[in-house]
């Protein structure tokens, strides 16, 4: 596995697409990234030097204390952002609650798109639905129509899927919802981090401790630092007009 | 009608076992060792062959019954082994809320926050517990039992049906199964939703089970038998088996043409879907068409730990749930390493085994002394 890390991160190098301030440790998943749906709208707004994101999303999206705001994914993901676009301007804003349910998103969104008018939408859901064990059904149509809401006001939609968390995994029956979610994401042409994937392999590799008991945000802060800098990766690449993303290749 | 036979398939005990293998392997979160259960390779799993051969058991076991000593009798021995699997739901829930509370006291992190959200009922267990006696509150891998236990509590008249009438009976459960499909039936859920396992649409899988037990078998053997629906059965198993590898590899996505994608997905378990219900019938004529009745192997000890478990199901497969829950305990607490995984998987499955042998010699002992001719063990299994 180390050695498959070092070949990619080797291929990133050559191909000039590895960024000095992402930790070499958020790399490992870089391949997971594999996602061939394209960003139009955010192309378009990166062409007029303005992007303006939104991020909807419920607790997982959030980090908890005075910092926590600070540390979470949303602003990591503005701060990769700006850094890889240099010379365009942008601006992120946050509909974030924690305990929301996807349908609950889906009826904020409509104002969130008036309020904020972004270009892009990155869209955490799936695991509170999955905790209160939600109509698959009504999941999935709050998915549909939360994605029609945004593309007709002119914003592209990403993803984002539930975080691996191994102590409660036998307890949240995520499967349904994250099965919902891709293939939503498959029919609407929309790309999608697979969250759940990503941090599973920084558990399985050891990248980041997921089990031990603690009240700090050290390891917190880095994984939603290295959530905010993939989703960068992600939201960059889907937006090149010329070429598909060269991930996982 | 055709006669029941008197004699037990094996087969029918052979895979209820190895479903119930499968399941256990399925249910342990991020079992590596999962990857070689059949739900990674098609539409339908283990559930599925489970509820199957669960109704055609129950209509061998009760049928007999009902004909012997009339419909009473038989509908309080369904109804007492439909109270006999809700003690055994009930007692699983009882290690489920020890788990839940374990880690509830023991663990934190400001990264699963929201996660942790999930262990908010043990503050209103007033309300949690009476749900869950009520078959409302299914925690993560409960929904099987519940859906046993509905199947069970409405199969006396379905029976009754099925002794005069076989192919009326089975026409009603597809009735039912439509009606569901068209109304959205289903049982309302706690705190939200629905039942994972919808018992209106499942009870086809379960009747249909039923009605091949008591004759439909027989009257299928031409068309199961025919290298047409051979032929169909493989190239639809090739069809799922390359749908499901573009979940995997969504390089190879593009292939599928968006018309079938658009149409299939998605692929419901809730409420069986068609393509699973196809899937199954599939993997049913391949199994039929190359594991014949007679075959040599079902009497020798390579097949006996899988025989053992099926004719043994209710308590495999509850101890299938409880070693689901330690397994993953292990993953936690202990190591997360692929060993593990392997370790972990493979001594489930021979705690299983070794406790079916152990019922198996108990119910033998009880049973008291047989002729020599009797097989131990064999004989019996339950429906």
């Amino acid at each position: 596995m180390r050695t498959r890390a070092a070949v990619l991160l080797a291929l990133l190098v050559l191909a000039g697409a590895a960024k000095a301030e992402m930790p070499q440790q958020c790399l490992v998943a870089r391949h997971l990234l594999e996602d061939g749906n394209r960003l139009p709208k955010v192309a378009a707004a990166i062409a007029a030097r303005h992007l303006n994101v939104l991020v909807l999303g419920a607790g997982s999206s959030s980090l908890p204390g005075s910092g926590g705001a600070a540390m979470a994914y949303p602003a990591r993901l503005k701060d990769a952002l700006q850094t890889a676009l240099p010379g365009v301007t942008v601006t992120l804003a946050t509909d974030v609650t924690a305990r929301r349910s996807a349908v609950e998103m889906a009826d904020a969104l409509a104002g969130d798109l008036k309020r904020a008018k972004p270009d892009l939408i990155v869209w955490q859901t799936g695991t509170v639905d999955a905790m209160q064990g939600a109509d698959p059904d009504l999941f999935n149509q709050a998915l549909d129509r939360g994605i029609a809401t945004a593309k007709a006001h002119g914003a592209d939609v990403i993803l984002v899927n539930a975080q691996y968390s191994p102590r409660t995994e036998s307890m949240i029956a995520l499967g349904t919802y994250a099965e919902i979610l891709r293939w939503v994401a498959v029919q609407h042409e929309v790309p999608m981090l697979d969250r759940f994937a990503v941090m599973k392999l920084w558990s399985d590799l050891g990248t980041f401790d997921l089990y031990s008991p603690t009240k700090a945000l050290d390891t917190a802060g880095q994984v939603h630092n290295c959530i905010g800098q993939l989703l960068s990766v992600l939201i960059v690449d889907a937006a090149k007009p010329e070429s598909p993303p060269q991930g996982g290749q | 009608m055709a006669p029941v036979t008197s004699e037990r398939d094996l087969r029918l005990d052979l895979f209820r076992g190895i479903a119930l293998w499968l399941i256990f392997l399925d249910h342990i979160p991020s079992n590596a060792v999962s990857w070689i259960t059949i739900r990674n390779y098609g539409f339908s799993d283990a559930t599925e062959i489970f509820v199957f051969i669960s109704g055609y058991t129950a209509a061998f076991v009760y049928g007999r019954a009902m004909r012997q000593h009339g419909f009473i009798v038989a509908a309080a021995r369904i109804l007492k082994r439909a109270w006999q699997i809700y003690v055994a739901h009930v007692f699983l829930f009882a290690i489920y809320l020890a788990e839940i509370a374990y880690v509830a006291h023991s663990f934190s992190n400001p990264l699963f926050t929201e996660e942790m959200g999930v262990l908010d009922f043990l503050r209103n267990p007033d309300v949690t517990i009476v749900q869950a006696l009520l078959l409302k509150f299914k925690p993560v891998n409960m929904d099987v039992l519940p859906l046993y236990i509905m199947l069970l509590v409405g199969f006396a008249p379905v029976l009754w049906l099925l002794l005069r009438a076989p192919s009326l009976a089975l026409i009603a459960s597809a009735t039912l199964y439509v009606l569901m499909d068209v109304f959205g039936w289903n049982i309302a859920a706690y705190p939200s939703g629905v039942w994972i396992f919808n018992p209106f649409a499942w009870q086809l899988l379960f009747v249909f089970g039923a009605w091949c037990a008591l004759g439909g078998a027989k009257r299928l053997a031409p068309f199961i038998g025919s290298r047409v629906t051979l032929a169909l059965a493989f190239a639809y198993l090739a069809f799922a088996f390359f749908v499901a590898m573009t979940w995997y590899f969504p390089r190879l996505a593009p292939y599928l043409p968006r018309i079938i994608g658009d149409n299939i997905y998605p692929i419901d378990k809730t409420n069986l879907d068609v393509l699973r219900i196809l899937h199954f019938f599939a993997l049913a004529v391949i199994t039929v068409n190359f594991v014949r009745r007679d075959w040599p192997v079902l009497r020798t000890a390579w097949a006996e730990p899988a025989i053992i478990c099926g004719q043994h199901s209710l308590a495999i497969f509850c101890l299938g749930v409880f070693l689901a829950f330690a397994g993953h305990f292990v993953f936690t607490e202990v190591s997360n390493r692929l060993l593990t995984h392997v370790i972990v998987s493979v001594s489930g499955i021979a705690i299983m085994v070794a406790t079916a042998a152990l019922l198996s010699w108990y119910k033998n002992v009880e049973r008291g002394p047989r002729p020599p001719a009797a097989k131990p063990g064999f004989a019996g299994g339950e429906a």
